[in-house]
């Protein structure tokens, strides 16, 4: 099958589970900033867990389909149109052939996820199709989707149970409004206000006191100049007690350095593998899909967390999530056994 | 060997052998990555070099008792450490060809008033040195060489070019560097290489590893054309 990009929205690119094994030679990660979204659109899709889709910020793109598609969208909340009606996020979409798949601006957060079934296929760079914009690395060297590209999808690796092959030849296209719907709310929270958990950094102590309470006490806002590199934060200016001095050191996704401006940056999945700016914390991996929604102009608290906290709060999200995603096999497959049901 | 082990995030220790840019404690970083690349534990993702720490990227889930974790990474180090004590195969030298100056070097000049000496005087130390890959960053493929002549240290521009060419020669501070492709970029650009530093569809897809040994040949500019078009 092959999709043709009308439009291609603000910064619209593939995104796997990225690139791992690579950070000696100066390669990170990338891959798709909120995971727990990627993963269930593609469930939602009946996709293996790698399967490749695109990561939508802010505007979505505009999408015709050549043939008969089974879509998924979930991440931040926007306006989701197949052929002129209005869809639901978090819900298996059928798109009929020929179709435009039309997504809009988001109405809060930052990043959704499209997946369609068998995933959007290219040829991996570096074991991954994620698209590292700032390394030039991935499909198409790693570039966002411009008008007039046409992707592909993949056939492997879907369960065999494939509605397509089930829907007889002759048989009018199903109205495409799905039957049931994700509650959204423990993976999209929201703005809830809640702070995101800080795992303490190296030179955390060397803040003065006042630099510290600001740190877990006040407010930063995201500065527009933020990317899947990395998010700025602006807010009261942090100061050392006394100069640091440090040379390169690695790091990943999540960490909070502090640069001479005294204001702090957030990597995200596209930030190098090493950095030489002091560190003063480590946000939690369980709320990274959180920094992943934040979008210029939010506000940003932190918490102190603990290591074992951290990680036991993870530990249960990715229970949470492979439940859900459990769950959904299992409805799909019992819609799927049912003849002439798909997802609608 | 002794180092620290300090946690940077759930999947992520630092294991740390000094703090500044030094040759031999960086050796030492290297020394460790290969025994734990040797010893293959389960659940590792990451062995990653800097100047003075080695990143570790790990399952948290597949190592969830940390102290077992750290335990067996002291271990894996300390019985490669031994190892390495007897004769070992010896690590292999790349040369680099480099058309210094010119075109290709616009900053040999500035560098050269920078040392005091003359323009052929700083690509004959600069081409005489033995330098070690410290570590690869910034780019993917970027390699941070040591070893570079005290003499020719010279600071970064005090005006970052937006464009450096890929295989671009630089000098920035006390190290000197390879840009892998076109980047933006505010070191010192002495010479380029013809030679692709990076290319994801080749395995391995850098041409320098942490930890290799480096020296640079000069070449004119009539052999950059020539290699530069055969690979083109």
């Amino acid at each position: 099958m092959t999709i043709e990009v009308l439009k291609p929205g603000l910064l619209t690119a593939f995104q796997d589970a990225g690139r791992r094994g690579f950070a000696h030679l100066g390669i990170g990660r990338a891959g798709a900033f909120d995971e727990p979204a990627w993963r269930i659109a593609n469930a939602l899709c009946g996709n293996p867990r790698e399967a490749c889709a695109l990561e939508v910020t802010l505007l979505g793109p505009t999408l015709r389909f050549d043939a008969a598609a089974w879509v998924a969208v979930a991440g931040a909340p926007l306006p989701l149109r197949i052929d002129d009606r209005e869809q639901p996020m978090w819900a298996p979409l059928r798109v009929p052939a020929g179709a435009t798949l039309e997504l809009g601006a988001m109405r809060s957060g930052c990043r959704s996820y499209v997946a369609v079934r068998g995933g959007f296929d290219a040829m991996p760079i570096l074991g991954s199709r994620s698209a590292d914009i700032n390394a030039g690395l991935g499909p198409n060297g790693g570039r966002p989707l411009r008008v007039g590209d046409t992707l592909q999808t993949g056939s492997g690796s879907v369960s065999r149970t494939d509605w397509r092959v089930r829907g007889s030849a002759g048989e009018s296209e199903p109205d495409p409004v799905s039957k049931w719907r994700l509650d959204p709310r423990p993976w999209f929270p929201g703005d809830t206000g809640e702070p995101l958990r800080l795992l303490p950094g190296k030179h955390l102590d060397g803040l003065t006191s006042g630099s510290r309470n600001a740190l877990f006490s006040e407010a930063f806002a995201v500065h527009a100049d933020s990317n899947r590199v990395g998010l700025r934060l602006t807010g009261p200016a942090l100061a050392w007690t006394s100069p640091i001095e440090m040379v390169s050191e690695g790091c990943g996704p999540g960490l909070l350095q502090l640069p001479p401006s005294g204001q702090p940056i957030a990597f995200g999945p596209e930030c190098p593998v090493s950095g030489g700016y002091p560190r003063i914390g480590q946000i939690a991996a369980v709320d990274i899909p959180r920094l992943a929604q934040m979008r210029p102009g939010d506000a940003v608290r932190f918490t102190p967390c603990t290591f074992d906290s951290a990680l036991d709060a993870l530990r249960e999200c990715e229970r949470a999530l492979d439940a859900l995603t459990a769950n959904i096999a299992a409805r799909l497959a019992h819609e799927l056994h049912r003849p002439q049901r798909g997802p609608r | 060997m002794d180092f620290a082990i300090e946690p940077l995030a759930e999947d992520v220790l630092l294991l740390r052998f000094g703090d500044g840019i030094d040759i031999d404690v960086n050796a030492r970083v290297h020394a460790a990555a290969r025994a734990l690349r040797a010893a293959h534990l389960a659940g590792i993702i990451d062995i990653a070099p800097a100047y003075a720490t080695l990143l570790v990227r790990f399952d948290p889930f597949a190592h969830s008792d940390r102290d077992e974790f750290r335990a067996a990474l002291s271990e894996a180090i300390r019985a490669g450490n031994c190892e390495a004590s007897t004769p070992s195969v010896a690590t292999p030298e790349m040369v680099i060809p480099v058309c210094y100056g010119g075109v290709h070097g616009p900053d040999l000049e500035a560098v050269a008033v920078h040392a005091r000496l003359a323009p052929e005087e700083v690509v004959r130390r600069h081409a005489v040195a033995e330098y070690t890959v410290a570590m690869l960053g910034f780019a993917p493929g970027f390699p941070y060489l040591l070893g570079l002549d005290a003499a020719l240290h010279a600071p970064r521009r005090a005006d970052p070019r937006t464009r450096v060419p890929a295989g671009s020669v630089a000098i920035g501070g006390a190290q000197t560097g390879i840009y892998p492709r076109e980047l933006p970029g505010g070191w010192n650009l002495i010479g380029r290489t013809p030679l692709a530093l990076f290319d994801p569809n080749r395995d391995p897809p850098c041409l320098l590893a942490p930890g290799d040994h480096v020296r640079f040949r000069a070449i004119d500019a009539a052999e950059f054309e020539r290699r530069a078009e055969r690979r083109a």
